[in-house]
């Protein structure tokens, strides 16, 4: 029943085929059901979930539903959710419970959508695997031998399993492009400030941005219709009116300008993943785009320059689990310092406690200004360079990862190797444009994702190239087997 | 940059983490190779170039100092490990 849009079950739930009720407890049977193969779910919200369906219900009777009322959704597990566990995927957090409501989840609950499930991440979304999780790895539904990306890797993995139509995510520097790229989604990081950050659990402040990823552009624009806008809770949302972003879907693409930045298409960069690409950039040159060749000169350096910059906030934002307040706390402290120090050991995990002390160090006496200064002046050259490209062109488009998603476990021995996995969506963060992935193909079984980057609060733009790409091609209409084996075995089987 | 393990303790102990000796040698490698890809930043010229903390170089939003909600000790206090009559227990701090 969930494998079908969210366009499709809002439509269903308006004629009466089935009522809210009705396919929330179905998602959620089948998140018990079939789950246990991807892990991709921490908790299931059963109780909050049928009370939402009911009250949806009744609106829909009523004649008040909006266009996501009764459809069932899922968050990623670091949006604070008031009533429910949120635990970041971190033993620190395996049992708070916020007294609050994050305003995405807030937004997304007003429009009537059912929240049946958090979703599995890297721990405090540092990683690029979903390898990180206190709650174990989550498996790519195109291949269980295969990553389904990370940091939003469990939200990846139920949307791409059929689970649920929806999930939010976040992407702090590509924790929604990858993993929807390497799982055949489209998701959208918006323009940092564009989405609410309040109530969504900090990793990198002046980076973190929350988006959809969803089984098309369509439903992806419908529901940042609902988590976008304004908020005086967040001290950096930016008051910009909020579009209708489904209102551009339907715009022809003729005279669209579309940069291809050459540093994108390097010798990193797996050489059939490239051709998906090319493939791809050709059907948008024939649905009328113009295709220019750009140059984005600092990209490399955004790896070295994100490594300092996310890991000094992060360090500054997760010295608050301090054992005092909420969370995890050691047993037996002998004393304040051994409260902290045994409370945050044995509470994070080994990634989450590396970037700490990464961070930490950046900004410790005497290091600031070679690192964290040193950093955020690369951060602006980043951001000049988009600044030239975008006068050139309206977008960008590129590989979103060099690989498909590769194996898991193939990454985990080596920190520095996972993070030059990062190399083509860190950008984006850095100098805070929207930014997405588009399923644009397959390399041996494997999904690869079309990235498409833009002007600040171009959301609106990259959805509509997104949508017309995919009126002309299916490969969004891919779907894995029900239970991650190969097609082809269920076929035998059968 | 090559970091040694009395490096990673200080760090640590600044960082409010307590790592242990067999984690040591992981921790001092792993960081040290960290720091090396960091590094590759200091190749880079950035003469008079401002720093950039927000994307949109904007500056903290303030509002007025008043108050904007109801008040939720009991359901904050509620979720901590330790309290007693609406304070935060921790280890003994004073002789």
């Amino acid at each position: 029943m969930t494998s079908k849009t969210l366009v499709q079950i809002s439509k269903d739930l308006a004629a009466g085929t089935y009522s809210s009720l009705e396919i929330t407890q179905d998602t959620i049977a089948d998140i018990k059901n079939r789950d246990p193969i991807y892990n991709s779910f921490i908790s299931v919200s059963q109780e909050l979930a049928l009370a939402q369906a009911t009250a949806a219900d009744a609106r829909i009777k009523a004649g008040t539903a909006d266009i996501l009322t009764g459809v069932p959704f899922a968050h990623k597990d670091l949006f604070c959710t008031q009533g429910h566990t949120t635990t970041a995927a971190s033993k620190m957090l395996a049992n708070f419970v916020p007294p609050y409501e994050s305003t995405v989840g807030q937004r997304l609950l007003t429009a009537g959508a059912v929240c049946v499930g958090k979703t599995n991440l890297d721990e405090f979304a540092m990683g690029s695997s979903n390898e990180n999780s206190f709650f174990g790895a989550v498996k790519n539904p195109w291949d269980l031998n295969a990553v389904p990306g990370g940091s939003s890797g469990g939200s990846a993995a139920a949307v791409a399993a059929g689970l649920v139509p929806a999930a939010t995510g976040t992407d702090t520097g590509g924790s929604i492009r990858q993993p929807a790229s390497f799982c055949n989604l489209t998701g959208i990081k918006p323009t940092y400030g564009r989405v609410s950050r309040f109530g969504i659990i900090a990793y990198a402040s002046s980076l973190d941005q929350a988006g959809p990823m969803c089984q098309n552009a369509q439903d992806a624009a419908i529901m940042l219709n609902a988590m976008a806008g304004f908020d005086e809770q967040d001290s950096t949302s930016v008051k910009q009116p909020t579009p209708d972003f489904t209102a551009d879907l339907n715009l022809p693409l003729t005279g669209l300008k579309v940069g291809l930045p050459k540093e994108f298409f390097g010798t990193g960069l797996n050489p059939q993943v490239a051709q998906c690409i090319m493939a791809a950039v050709k059907e948008i040159e024939g649905l009328g785009a113009q295709i220019i060749d750009i140059s984005l000169p600092n990209l490399e350096r955004s790896i070295p320059a994100y490594y300092v910059i996310a890991p000094s906030e992060a360090s500054s934002n997760l010295s608050r689990f301090d054992g005092v307040r909420y969370g995890y706390r050691c047993d037996q402290p002998t004393d304040l310092m051994d409260l902290y120090c045994r409370t945050r050991a044995e509470g994070f995990g080994t990634e989450v406690k590396r970037r700490i002390m990464v961070g930490t160090y950046a900004l410790s006496e005497g290091y600031y200004d070679a690192y964290y200064v040193k950093a955020q002046r690369i951060r602006r050259m980043i951001k000049d360079d988009f600044n030239r490209a975008l006068s050139q062109v309206d977008v960008i488009m590129g590989p979103v990862a060099p690989t498909p998603a590769f194996d898991l476990g193939s990454n985990t021995k080596d920190p520095v190797a996972m993070y030059l996995e990062d190399i083509y969506t860190l950008s984006a963060n850095m100098a805070g444009i929207p930014a997405m992935s588009t399923p644009a193909g397959f390399v041996n079984g494997r999904p690869v994702g079309l990235h498409i980057m833009g002007n600040y609060f171009a959301e609106a733009k990259l959805l509509n190239i997104a949508h017309q790409y995919q009126q002309v091609t299916d490969w969004h209409l891919q779907k894995p087997s029900s239970n991650g084996l190969p097609v082809s075995n269920q076929e035998k089987g059968a | 940059m090559a970091l040694e393990n009395a490096d990673i303790e200080k760090i640590a102990i600044l960082a409010r983490l307590q790592v242990t000796p067999n984690e040591m040698n992981d921790y001092t490698n792993s960081i040290s190779s960290i720091l090396s890809l960091i590094d590759q930043m200091q190749q880079v010229d950035t003469n008079g170039i401002a720093p950039l903390s927000n994307p949109h170089d904007a500056t903290q939003r303030l509002r007025e100092d008043t108050v904007t909600c109801d008040d939720q000790r009991e359901a904050f206090m509620a979720i901590a490990p330790a309290t007693q009559d609406g304070l935060y227990l921790v280890p003994q701090v004073l002789d």
